[in-house]
């Protein structure tokens, strides 16, 4: 049947069974508003105050769900708004599809009203991108960018529709969209033989997981590869909640914030297992320094990943969830106490431990983490809250832990738990955020209100920029140059305004009975303005420079 | 820092180079030169990118080249491999003193006489680098006043073509 591009757009959607979208309307976009205002019993839109805000919702509902999260938005300021949420997803692997409209295909080139070549500027942060010339192109287009955007390490796409093809007409026929096969043609027996071997010799193997765990879904397979060769595990910022907590092997967080035990452990091991992650520089500091004594064995879905940080002893090209699988049936369970003593011994030694007044924060998480039965989806902003929230949330359940770990994005918190709220109505979803991120995008909040979508924001507010604050401290003789924000905001009035439910948290008010009240809200979002000291310090930290296990355990804090 | 001959299939259409001349900017790799031009198929364009680095660089950016979507097929040649040729147009100074001269170091390097003027000749030569280089070095004394090169462009040696190395991956 002939249809408008419009009417191909809506139908493509519903082809990719997208239920969401987010988004922001405009004048190159009229038509495809218009096609969603007949089809809202279908797909549901849902309007953020910002398009970045649309972004990082869809960025969140794709995070959360493992679906493909959707955004659109109008030509020129729009599409340039959405740049922010594209990177962010783009750096932390997120599947994403995003639409923007643009001029007429005569206009363009001709810096028409609200054109800019968004194509030209996401070239560096999409997968693939496009601009659709031809209306006869554009379902393809849709249903490939879905396709790219699932398939192998994921990414987002964006697709550049100027307004002329929303009106023109091409035929129209259903296609069921194209499935996506987990990655398994890019290695062999003898990989998975070679890295068998390697393991059996290993008499102090380590593993060290990322977000490629949770792409993957191969929480359950990670948990049982490790239980067999009794490899402690430790996760990088993206790989947080994709390895339970609660766990004797899991030493918690690795790298400039990771726990002594598990920078200790990569620094002491005889085979370091890098399981869906990249050798971030913010895990490996030091690249000379890292992991000296260990073997590498790399397994991962990109193949760009592979020496592109550190060199590999062996790796293993493919989908982490079928590779685990495969080595877990090919090994041998093998007892290594005396590893798991010593790591276990370290535990005791080096707990995540926090002195003085240095402890508001983790109070305040390890509250919300009762609370919540460790089971809540935490979203993040930027900052010491966010490390603060890696390290004392203690995840239970995978695809818990949202946050820009690569791009590190203040204000993607607001916008992501949104996204994370819709994609998950039945789990608890709590953005910790700190004052100076809230403030960035706190206008999704009203978003949040309208919809009557039941997040909590708990600002972790020190009225300054934490994080960076804590490097003035430390590297630039307390210049706090631009870092304080003692601001007279009244963040509660502010919830208020907004429509939403706002507490006040102060810093000898009591945890439990705040939280208790701001997890109960069911219909409207709920903003707590916790009040800590201003200068709690993120520890442990590796100075810049240093090797993983030279880190910083306490610092003298009336200094 | 080795020099490195790269051969491209990509998908023929707008955007491309831009794509994969924004991958080499972004990611620091040095691009010696870069042509392209349509193939047999003219839904397919080939580029020759001649880059410098070493093995790991050059790991990396055919690694990174081949996750570009519009990417088809990505083939590093190797001297001993590969056949390469540049064209260049001169225009070396040439007044009638020395005319005579230019125009024999000219036909020595089969090098074809494209334009005279009162002042210069205008000369195009095509070889592979090092051809091009001796023939520079020796009409520099009379005085070069313009270049202008192709680039590198570069083809497997044997009855072996790139289509066949990529449909036999």
């Amino acid at each position: 049947m002939k249809l408008t591009g419009a009417q191909i757009f809506i139908e493509c959607l519903k082809e990719q069974k997208v239920d969401t979208v987010f988004g922001f309307p405009g004048g190159s976009v009229l038509n495809i508003y218009d096609e969603l205002y007949r089809h809202q019993d279908e797909i549901r839109h849902i309007l953020t105050s910002h398009e970045q805000g649309a972004a990082h919702a869809a960025d969140g509902y794709a995070r959360a769900t493992g679906k493909v999260g959707v955004c659109i938005a109008t030509s020129g300021p729009g599409a340039t708004n959405l740049v922010t949420g594209i990177a962010a997803a783009y750096m932390d692997s997120v599947p994403m599809v995003a639409f923007t409209g643009n001029v007429p295909l005569s206009l363009l080139g001709k810096d028409s009203f609200q054109e800019v070549d968004i194509a030209g500027i996401t070239m560096p942060v999409t997968k693939h991108n496009y601009i659709v010339k031809d209306v006869t192109k554009l379902g393809d287009i849709i249903r490939e960018a879905f396709y790219i955007a699932r398939e192998g390490r994921p990414g987002p796409v964006l697709i550049d529709i100027p307004k002329d093809i929303t009106t023109s007409s091409a035929e129209y026929t259903y296609c069921a969209p194209r499935e996506i096969i987990r990655d398994t043609g890019r290695f062999g027996d003898d990989d998975i033989a070679r890295a068998v071997s390697i393991i059996q010799q290993s008499k102090r193997p380590y593993i060290y997981a990322g977000g490629g765990v949770t792409n993957s879904d191969a929480s359950k397979e990670l948990l049982a590869f490790a239980e067999l060769i009794k490899a402690p595990v430790g996760c990088s910022l993206m790989g947080q909640s994709c390895f339970p907590a609660y766990h004797e092997q899991y030493t918690g967080m690795i790298g400039m914030h990771g726990t002594k035990v598990s920078n200790m452990a990569v620094s002491e091991s005889d085979l370091l297992i890098v399981v869906g992650a990249r050798f971030s520089d913010r895990v490996v500091s030091k690249a000379d320094r890292f992991a000296r004594k260990a073997k590498i064995l790399h397994i991962d879905i990109d193949p760009a990943e592979i020496n592109k940080n550190i060199q590999t002893y062996h790796h293993i090209l493919g989908d982490v969830k079928v590779i685990l699988t495969q080595l877990t049936k090919n090994l041998e369970p093998k007892d290594r106490a005396k590893w798991i003593d010593q790591i276990v011994r370290w535990k005791q030694e080096y707990p995540l431990r926090v002195t003085g007044h240095n402890r508001r924060a983790k109070d305040i998480i390890e509250t919300l983490s009762e609370l919540t039965d460790h089971r809540a989806i935490i979203t993040t902003e930027v900052g010491q809250h966010q490390i603060w929230a890696a390290q004392y949330y203690g995840y239970y359940l995978p695809r818990s832990f949202i946050s820009s770990g690569g791009l590190g994005a203040m204000g993607f918190g607001t916008g992501a738990s949104i996204g994370a709220k819709l994609g998950r109505p039945d789990r608890k979803v709590v953005n910790i955020a700190g004052d100076g991120s809230f403030r960035m995008n706190c206008n999704e909040v009203a978003t949040a209100a309208h919809y009557r979508i039941p997040i909590v924001v708990l600002i972790m507010n020190n009225k300054t920029l934490g994080m960076v604050r804590q490097w003035q401290t430390l590297f630039f003789d307390k210049r706090y140059s631009q870092t304080d924000l003692d601001h007279l905001i009244d963040w509660v009035k502010l919830a208020e305004a907004f429509s939403a439910v706002g507490y006040r948290l102060p810093m000898d008010g009591d945890i439990k009975t705040v939280l208790e009240k701001a997890l109960s809200e069911t219909d409207r979002p709920v903003v707590v303005d916790c009040e800590i000291p201003r200068d709690d310090k993120v520890l442990p930290m590796v100075p810049p420079g240093a090797a993983i296990e030279d880190l910083i355990l306490e610092l003298d804090l009336e200094n | 820092m080795d020099q490195y001959i790269l051969s491209v299939l990509v998908n023929n259409h707008s955007g491309v180079l831009s794509r994969i001349a924004g991958l080499f900017s972004r990611r620091g790799y040095n691009i010696d030169s870069l042509s392209v031009g349509e193939t047999e198929n003219p839904e397919v364009s080939r580029m020759t990118i001649a880059v410098r680095g070493d093995t790991n660089v050059l790991e990396q950016i055919t690694k990174q080249l081949e996750k570009q979507i519009d990417v088809k097929h990505v083939q590093v040649l190797h001297p001993r491999e590969g056949i390469f040729r540049e064209l260049v147009m001169v225009k070396i100074n040439a007044p009638q003193s020395v005319r005579a001269i230019v125009v024999e170091l000219s036909d020595i390097f089969r090098a074809k006489i494209l334009d005279v003027d009162t002042e210069t000749v205008t000369v195009e030569i095509t070889g592979d680098p090092d051809k091009v280089d001796a023939f520079f070095r020796l009409v520099e004394p009379y005085g070069i006043r313009e270049i202008v090169r192709t680039g590198l462009t570069a083809v497997g040696r044997g009855n072996q073509t790139i289509n066949d190395i990529m449909t036999s991956r």
